[in-house]
């Protein structure tokens, strides 16, 4: 430690002003603050309700997203990994070959020289109870090898943005990228291409945040800016059946996908609970699923929305810090619950109208956006009954794009945006209440 | 439950503002602070709701082949000068109900008022009725639902440009700039409802 601080003070004079690298001090200043505490605390108004600086409070939010960062890599290796089980059982281990010739061949290949097995005797992969630490451990370098490579480009890329930003306009690099750059890619399809991942988080960052002078300023989730571009610029990599299970060549639906798609007025679990895929035209049991499966995460999804357990961890560790609001939360859960428990008593055949409350806070990336994206203290509203308002917004136009669109099978991602919008309304008019109220109080 | 449908589907399906981008003058103009974006908001819903109907039964009575009073003529071809007459005199009759009984509110929207009469977000309302067919009641609904969608994306644009204040905006970018790319990422948003 006092090797580092001696060699920081050593190099800092070169980054000061008249210093030969005076014009990179942002970054200088990012990676002292990082490990050193700062000289001086948040200054500006940005977040100055809170008593902690900024950077702690970032960092504090990466400690809550561990879980679901370690349940990303494991559930995204398997899912891949049971999908070419059931494929290797069906075509006696041909598709293994199609697959090590595929675009994904330098993973099988990575993996192969690991040591590390995809392909296990028995039924591990439809049985859960049958733990074993190698085919945990085979899960999650699969999967790692899925969700790193997304990671490392949306820090290089996203973070070449920033800096480039903050060292012609003079701000210091903020922590706030770090939530960004880990949050986005968990919120990404497991074989969206690294090309958009890039796309999409040069526009979150410059767009949507960059341009209104860095964190802390802008009004829309960066994340989610940087996903709904990526949803609308390249639809077919980021929606439909072909995405989700991170398998070349494996088309098989989401749970809310395929409710979305069903017409028989099936209810959740039936539908769950029989979801198919196809592999090079052979049909694939894609599992059996029931509510406690969606619940710790072992369903298909997005990289890391699929568990709502790992969501929950987070959600406490947020609450129990302060740092994100437990009233949003509690909102969009209300939201939810009031709209959907609604069009379940209404008598509409329909499955998408059927899904109970308790099925929607699991399926999607409902409690993924709940605890990490609406509670974003700069998008979010800041008064305290703003917050419930807020929340239960979100709520209620998740649900109604999940049930009544019939292009959308998944609103949280929008629904989310569409809250940011509209929380700087919400917070005059709760101001403009109170203010109106205390003077009607004291004249 | 038809006509709650139509206004949803008016306000957020296909917003004015936000979906067709009209009414883009006073919508950028006049979204400094949400006081006066809210008044703007509350005279385009009274002139919506005022205007589509009433067109709509110009249309219904005078204008379409087989209409009531002049059946034996089609007179659409004279539509769009009828249906700009019909606005710009709700618009000066609201005008000086406003001035008479709410002064404030009056000096507040100042020049803004007059040009609502110019407004594309109003003649397209009475446009999309025309399109859509739509009946007297439908009329109504719909004219006070976009009404309602055009107020609610001003007021919250408003909002956003008030909380904007404390941004640090490039300066080429500053004013208008950041305004135009604060409505295409409000629109990004409402692309929720794309669908429906």
């Amino acid at each position: 430690m006092k090797l580092l601080r001696n060699l920081l003070d050593k190099i800092e004079p070169q980054f000061k002003q008249g210093g030969k690298l005076e014009k990179l001090y942002p970054l200088y200043e990012a990676n002292d603050t990082l490990v050193f505490s700062p000289d001086h605390v948040t200054d500006g108004s940005t977040h100055v309700r809170d008593a902690i600086d900024t950077k702690r409070m970032m960092t504090m939010v990466i400690v809550a997203l561990l879980p679901c960062v370690f349940m990303a890599m494991y559930n995204t290796g398997y899912q891949a990994n049971k999908i070419i089980q059931a494929a290797y059982t069906a075509t006696d281990g041909q598709i293994v070959e199609t697959l090590k010739q595929g675009n994904g061949w330098w993973r099988y290949a990575i993996m192969d020289a690991m040591g590390v097995s995809y392909i296990q005797a028995g039924d591990f992969y439809t049985n859960l109870t049958n733990f074993d630490l190698g085919l945990i451990l085979a899960c999650v370098v699969h999967g790692a090898l899925y969700f790193l490579p997304m990671y490392i480009i949306t820090l290089i890329v996203g973070g070449h943005c920033e800096v480039l930003f903050s060292v012609v306009r003079k701000h210091e690099i903020n922590e706030g990228f770090l939530v960004t750059s880990m949050l986005y890619p968990l919120t990404l399809p497991p074989e969206t291409p690294l090309w958009q991942v890039a796309v999409g988080i040069a526009f979150g960052v410059i767009v949507a945040k960059e341009i209104f002078g860095g964190t802390g300023t802008n009004f829309l989730n960066v994340a989610l800016t940087a996903r709904a571009f990526l949803y609308f610029s390249y639809a077919p990599q980021m929606s439909g059946e072909k995405v989700w299970t991170a398998v070349d060549g494996y088309s098989g639906a989401t749970a809310l996908g395929a409710i979305a798609a069903n017409e028989n007025n099936a209810s959740v679990p039936e539908i769950v609970g029989n979801l198919k895929g196809t592999i090079d035209g052979v049909v694939v049991q894609a599992g059996n699923m029931d509510w406690w499966d969606a619940f710790w995460g072992n369903i298909h999804g997005s990289v890391g929305e699929t568990s709502a357990f790992c969501c929950l961890l987070g959600a406490i560790i947020l609450i129990a810090t302060r740092i994100g609001s437990w009233r949003i939360m509690a909102g969009v859960v209300m939201g939810v619950t009031a709209l959907s428990g609604l069009l379940c008593l209404l008598p509409i055949e329909s499955a998408v109208y059927n899904i109970t409350p308790q099925w929607h806070m699991v399926i999607g990336g409902l409690a993924f956006g709940t605890v990490f994206m609406a509670t974003d203290p700069v998008s979010a509203s800041m008064t305290v009954k703003g917050q419930w308002i807020y929340g239960g917004l979100i709520g209620f136009v998740t649900v109604m794009v999940r049930s009544m669109n019939i292009g959308f099978p998944e609103g949280i991602m929008l629904a989310i945006l569409f809250g940011n919008c509209f929380a700087p309304l919400i917070d005059h008019f709760v101001v403009e209440a109170n203010i109106k109220r205390r003077l009607a109080r004291h004249g | 439950m038809q006509f709650f449908e139509l206004f949803m589907r008016a306000a957020f399906v296909e917003n004015l503002a936000l979906v067709y981008f009209l009414g883009m003058c006073t919508f950028l103009a006049v979204s400094k602070n949400v006081k006066t974006a809210l008044g703007l908001g509350a005279a385009v819903i009274v002139v919506q709701g005022i205007t589509v109907p009433l067109n709509n039964l110009i249309y219904d009575l005078f204008l379409r082949k087989g209409s009531l009073v002049l059946g034996q003529y089609n007179l659409e071809f004279l539509g769009l000068i009828c249906y700009i007459g019909v606005i710009a005199a709700a618009v000066q009759i609201l005008e000086m109900t406003l001035d008479r009984f709410f002064p404030a509110l009056f000096n507040a929207l100042g020049i803004f008022l007059p040009l609502i009469t110019v407004n594309c977000a109003i003649l397209g309302g009475t446009l999309f009725m025309v399109q859509n067919k739509y009946t007297f009641v439908e009329s109504v609904t719909y004219g006070i639902g976009s009404g309602f969608g055009w107020a609610l994306a001003i007021a919250a644009l408003a909002g956003i440009r008030e909380k904007l204040r404390y941004s640090n905006v490039p300066e080429g970018l500053r004013g208008l700039g950041i305004t135009f790319m604060v409505v295409g990422l409000m629109a990004l948003a409402f692309m929720a409802f794309n669908g429906i």
